[in-house]
């Protein structure tokens, strides 16, 4: 889940009958079960939800090469940096796909990185922390695409059909990305030696509360979450899913002999769950806001890469344009 | 001292052509995430991908007939510098995208005939590694071509950063094209194309396609040598120093 705090512009949701008959007729579809596509007729809330939220999505595929960048030159096996590869190919891959189901919407590729590297469009705060040891690529893939997943099994039934679409394609890699963490972290805590083990440990130490941030604030009072529940953007509660993935991973952490960073854990006989104490949402919204360790050089990165590469492209483009003038004299 | 065996010349060139692709690996997957399109980062990536498949199947077979037990990652993470035997080629700094584009088309160019001509070796071991490799470096090549032309032909500012990239990789493509006795012998048995067939095929495509770029290739200037006798330049020392560092830091560790 790489979409935090998506605004809806709605003030509050409006019921059937304070529609007008489109909007009502739009409402009973979703509410029908059924598909929207690109040429269908929807309000302009649900467009701009839909565009934050998609080029959010993307944008973080992007970021998220970043962190995980960092560690493929140094990865330690040529299996381990080959498979790290592959999944950073991979995010650039799903970065691809979220852009183009955006298009669908009226918004071209380069308006969106606009906004990325203006900063008027977010991407998910995880991956504004540093990646400080190769234990950090095993926390990434077990939490971070853990999350991801979370939320995005249910982005698969969303009410837009290319978001929906994509999405299928996108889980089926994000659990293999899961599981390619987990397995690191699998060989350095039970065939590993000490220094391995506390390598785990300081780093789940670190990404443990920025995963729980993923899911985004706490439901209460969320106009944006309701909003974009009813159009079917969004499946689940914020809470539902973090309450979810705290109650699997916990589990995951014991048999890799972790223990995660909180003393209010402790599973819940009545609720059949686990009770866990509330991340800091000082902390989450100052990253947010983009004062986390690495927001700055996260963006810088990204700029430079896309002001760096303008001759490139330019260079391209002014080559394809001679040959279709060649083409066109022939 | 004995003459060389034919199993250390075969050594020494199956850890040429691994640490090459290792090294050339290693210097791409540096642009992930920073690569100027989107398409790029994608393309990028799968480049190094191949190439890191390719470092794992060469250095098996090198660590095989080296008969020591030293496996691909041994060979990979635990030797020195003066031990690698890759092109000097691949060790030199990105730059900018151009002057990647313009090393990887350098080296493409000359990679792809090898492999055509190891595809036939009288080695089977060889010819398979070489097999697989062939079709992926072939994609490798097209696309290199395909930009080095587009970027030297584009604007004045992209044929100006081509030309200058070609200008400050020239030297080393003497080293690309070089052969020494242990090769002269394979060669001579068959498990290796002979050298001269690999740099005709390079000197033909690299003259057209440089051609059709509006570049053109310096005159003059040094003639870098050294990588088959591990004799590298200052950058090998800092790329291992990045790529070893989790083997060396911690000895003996699962990963």
């Amino acid at each position: 889940m790489y979409a935090q705090m998506v605004r809806s512009d709605a003030v509050r949701v409006r019921s059937l009958e304070e529609m007008d008959p489109r909007e009502r007729a739009f409402q009973e579809r979703i509410d029908d079960g059924q598909k929207i596509e690109p040429k269908d007729w929807m309000p302009e809330g649900y467009r701009r939800t839909l565009i934050r939220q998609i080029s959010q999505h993307a944008h973080s595929e992007i970021v998220g090469q970043l962190p995980e960048g960092n560690w493929i030159t140094r990865a330690p096996t040529l299996e381990r940096k080959a498979i790290l590869l592959a999944k950073v190919q991979d995010e650039a891959g799903h970065g691809l796909y979220l852009y183009c189901a955006a298009e669908t919407l009226g918004i071209s590729r380069d308006e969106m990185y606009d906004q990325l590297h203006t900063g008027r469009a977010k991407y998910s705060s995880i991956f504004n922390y540093p990646t400080l040891s190769w234990a950090d690529i095993g926390c990434i893939g077990w939490l971070v695409d853990g999350a991801a997943i979370m939320n995005q099994v249910p982005l698969q039934r969303c009410s837009y059909g290319p978001y929906a679409r994509a999405m299928v394609r996108i889980c089926k890699e994000e659990s293999f990305h899961q599981r390619q963490g987990y397995d690191i972290l699998v060989t350095m805590c039970r065939k590993g030696n000490d220094q391995q083990r506390a390598m785990v440990q300081n780093a789940l130490d670190r990404w443990w509360w920025p995963s729980l941030m993923m899911f985004g604030p706490p439901d209460a009072d969320s106009v944006h979450s309701a909003q974009s529940m009813a159009w079917r953007i969004k499946q689940n509660s914020n809470d539902e899913l973090r309450q979810k993935f705290v109650d699997e991973t916990v589990p995951q952490a014991k048999y890799l002999g972790l223990v995660i960073p909180d003393p209010e854990l402790a599973w819940n006989e009545e609720r059949g769950a686990h009770d866990f104490g509330e991340p800091d949402w000082n902390e989450f919204l100052a990253v947010l806001n983009g004062n986390g360790p690495c927001n700055r050089e996260r963006l810088g990165a990204r700029q430079a890469a896309w002001a760096d590469g303008a001759w490139y492209r330019e260079g391209l483009m002014a080559h394809a344009h001679k040959r279709a003038a060649g083409v066109a004299a022939e | 001292m004995g003459a060389p065996s034919p199993d250390a010349d075969l050594q020494a060139f199956l850890l040429r052509m691994g640490d090459s692709c290792l090294i050339l690996g290693h210097r791409i997957s540096e642009w992930c995430g920073h690569a100027p399109a989107l398409e790029d980062d994608i393309a990028m990536a799968n480049v190094a991908l191949d190439l890191i498949g390719h470092t794992r199947l060469w250095l098996e077979l090198a660590g095989e007939v080296e008969g020591a037990g030293r496996s691909a990652d041994d060979l990979a993470f635990l030797r020195d510098a003066d031990g690698f035997r890759n092109v000097l080629l691949v060790e030199l700094p990105n730059g900018d995208f151009g002057n990647t584009l313009m090393r990887q088309f350098l080296f493409d160019a000359w990679h792809v005939p090898k492999l055509r001509g190891l595809s036939a070796s009288s080695d089977t071991r060889v010819a398979g590694v070489a097999q697989t490799a062939v079709r992926e470096a072939t994609y490798h090549l097209s696309r290199s071509t395909d930009l080095v032309v587009r970027l030297g032909d584009g604007t004045a500012e992209s044929h100006r950063r081509m030309q200058a990239a070609l200008d400050r990789l020239w030297p080393y493509t003497f080293d690309l094209l070089d052969v020494d006795d242990a090769e002269t012998a394979l060669a001579a048995a068959g498990v290796v194309p002979q050298a001269a067939e690999v740099a005709g095929a390079w000197h033909d495509h690299v003259e057209a396609a440089l051609a059709e770029a509006t570049l053109v290739a310096p005159a003059d200037g040094p003639e870098h040598r050294g990588g088959r006798s591990g004799f590298h330049t200052e950058h090998l020392g800092y790329i291992l120093a990045e790529m070893q560092f989790l083997q060396r830091a911690y000895p003996g560790a699962v990963w």
